[in-house]
């Protein structure tokens, strides 16, 4: 069995920020990722970020990942890629199958930063070929060079749905309206600013009724909803388009977690059932911290910050950094990430995260 | 009453009257200034970090919205591309003969060529009219945010914040 001092379980932002941390204070760091590349989803992301200098405001998402790649090279960080971690056991045990081997590893601190998944709404004709996940559409165009499609019809008016729409009109796409059930855009007003400007028309209190096609989506009928949701008959409208994409949420990927036990709970301002952690990002099983949109949907900005607070945290508790710096640093990535958590967006998910903190005794 | 930016998405002339990042008309009347089209709180300051003038003021608490100062604005364009929520502008109505200009990013390809004639487009994407590209600027600080500077009627002035190119 090998043996390590730290694994992360996650190569994107959260995790790659945990590992370089450690890595820098002399812990022996490895990254595991179940892809053939490195950056979680960094590297779909080709706008620039919001925040401050500290936090690479204006940086696009793909150039921030790579320097965070070279960062952990230079750190001395294994980043082993083609690796799925499929469980987490008793003190620190792990199955990971790299390639098509599966191997035990062990380490004294795991942390787990897998991200999360997509969330979907089944409509008639929603397995239609041309139904598809707005991070697929991003990862086609932006990875893989590919236009999703020619007439796109966003579902979800997120930052994710907004985004992804403005990146299809980038591609080349037409996107024929962005519909949300909510009868507010969800998303920053200045990315809904910027698709507007091209003609993207918005519809609020709005739902995906029905995809029509044979073979593929040929168009798709939405339906106005009431102040309860429910769909108002008499007011579809149609939309001619080849391509629906969804972007209705995301969804902390927790399995691993849930496996080795960690308490969880259900707050719906960060995604659905987090894992219950303390500020130094570790959960109710000692030994395993979280980081990143695993611990609560928000942005990769504060998965950064989380992550290298999960990382100082493990460096201290190995003995590689004393009492005094570690508080001093951990205070001042706390003091980075109240900036992020804050104003009309972000004090929810402030307030969301104090609660979690504040359950962790009870839990344990 | 017309809706308001969290329904259409875009901004209305009555939503950015108050807005602190909009100089008056008089100080667009003597030349160039940025036109900061940003009344969300969201944590986000590169606007000011970017000003060498010191016209433009976030303060510690990032979620504030920027302030602008249009007599200290230089018209030095930093901002138009450094916003990543695309909602700086630079707008010039001291134009002779009822002219002025608009620059705004732009992060489609192809780009226009300076001297083409496009569209300029309102927030809501509509159509305002003809407008003539005056002049593109891409460099490599800019990261592929270009600038584009339209001439159009000074009636459009502040509401021309688009363009589509003909084909
Ligand atoms: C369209 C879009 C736009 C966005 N824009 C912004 C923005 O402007 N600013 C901003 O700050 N944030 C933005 N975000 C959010 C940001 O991308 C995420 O919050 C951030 O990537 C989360 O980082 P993470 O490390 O927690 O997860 P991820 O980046 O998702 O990385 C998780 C990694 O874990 C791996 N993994 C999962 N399970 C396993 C396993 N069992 N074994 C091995 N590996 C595993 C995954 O393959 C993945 O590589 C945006 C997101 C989207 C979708």
């Amino acid at each position: 069995m090998l043996r390590y001092e730290m694994i992360c379980v996650g190569a994107g932002p959260a995790g790659l920020a945990a590992a370089i941390e450690a890595a820098k204070n002399g812990v022996q760091v490895v990254v595991f990722d179940e892809n053939d590349r490195p950056g979680g989803q960094l590297f779909k992301q080709i706008h620039k970020f919001f925040g401050s200098r500290e936090h690479r405001a204006k940086e696009r998402g793909f150039n921030i990942g790579q320097a965070f790649l070279d960062q952990a090279r230079e750190t001395g960080v294994e980043v082993t890629l083609n690796a799925v971690v499929l469980g987490i056991y008793e003190n620190g045990a792990m199955n990971v199958m790299i390639g098509d081997q599966v191997k035990q590893v062990r380490a004294q601190k795991i942390v787990v930063a897998t991200g999360a998944a997509e969330n979907m709404v089944p409509f008639p004709g929603w397995t239609l070929p041309g139904v598809i996940g707005a991070g697929a559409a991003q990862t086609m165009a932006n990875i893989h060079g590919i236009r999703p499609g020619n007439k796109i019809l966003m579902v979800g008016s997120g930052n994710v749905g907004i985004i992804v729409g403005y990146q299809m009109l980038q591609a080349g796409s037409r996107v024929a309206a962005i519909i949300d059930a909510a009868p507010k855009i969800g998303g920053y007003a200045v990315h809904a600013a910027k698709v507007a400007r091209a003609g993207v028309p918005f519809l609020m209190s709005h739902t995906i009724k029905q995809a029509h096609g044979k073979e593929c989506v040929t168009g798709a009928t939405v339906i106005q909803v009431d102040s309860s949701w429910q769909p108002v008959a008499g007011t579809e409208k149609e939309f001619e388009v080849d391509t629906i994409c969804i972007a209705v949420g995301l969804n902390p990927t927790t399995q691993l977690l849930g496996m080795a036990g960690c308490k969880m709970t259900h707050v719906p301002t960060l995604g659905g059932r987090i894992p219950v952690h303390d500020l130094d990002q570790e959960t109710t099983v000692k030994g395993i911290y979280v980081a990143g949109d695993v611990s609560g949907i928000e942005e990769a900005s504060t998965a950064i910050i989380e992550g290298r607070i999960a990382g100082l945290a493990i460096a201290h508790r190995l003995g590689y950094m004393d009492d005094g710096t570690f508080r001093k640093e951990r205070e001042k990535q706390s003091q980075s990430m109240k900036g992020l958590r804050s104003g009309s967006h972000g004090e929810r998910r402030a307030k969301a995260k104090e609660y979690l903190n504040a359950i962790m005794p009870a839990a344990i | 009453m017309t809706p308001d930016s969290s329904l259409t998405g875009f901004l209305t002339e009555e939503e950015l009257k108050e807005g602190p990042g909009i100089p008056s008309a008089a100080r667009r009347g003597k030349g160039p200034v940025a036109v900061i089209e940003c009344l969300e709180d969201i944590p986000c300051n590169p606007c000011e970090s970017s000003c060498k003038a010191g016209a433009i003021v976030v303060g510690e608490d990032i979620t504030q919205l920027p302030h602008l100062d249009g007599d200290k604005c230089i018209a030095c364009n930093t901002c138009v591309h450094n916003c990543p929520g695309q909602a700086i502008f630079m707008v010039d109505e001291s134009l002779p003969g009822g002219r002025a200009t608009v620059m705004m990013p732009y992060e489609y390809r192809p780009l226009p060529a300076e001297g083409d004639g496009v569209i300029a487009l309102d927030r809501a994407g509509q159509v305002l009219g003809d407008a003539t590209v005056i002049k593109i600027r891409q460099t490599r600080r800019m990261d592929r945010t270009a600038t584009i500077t339209i001439e159009v009627p000074k009636k459009w002035s502040m509401r021309a914040r688009a363009i589509r190119l003909k084909t």
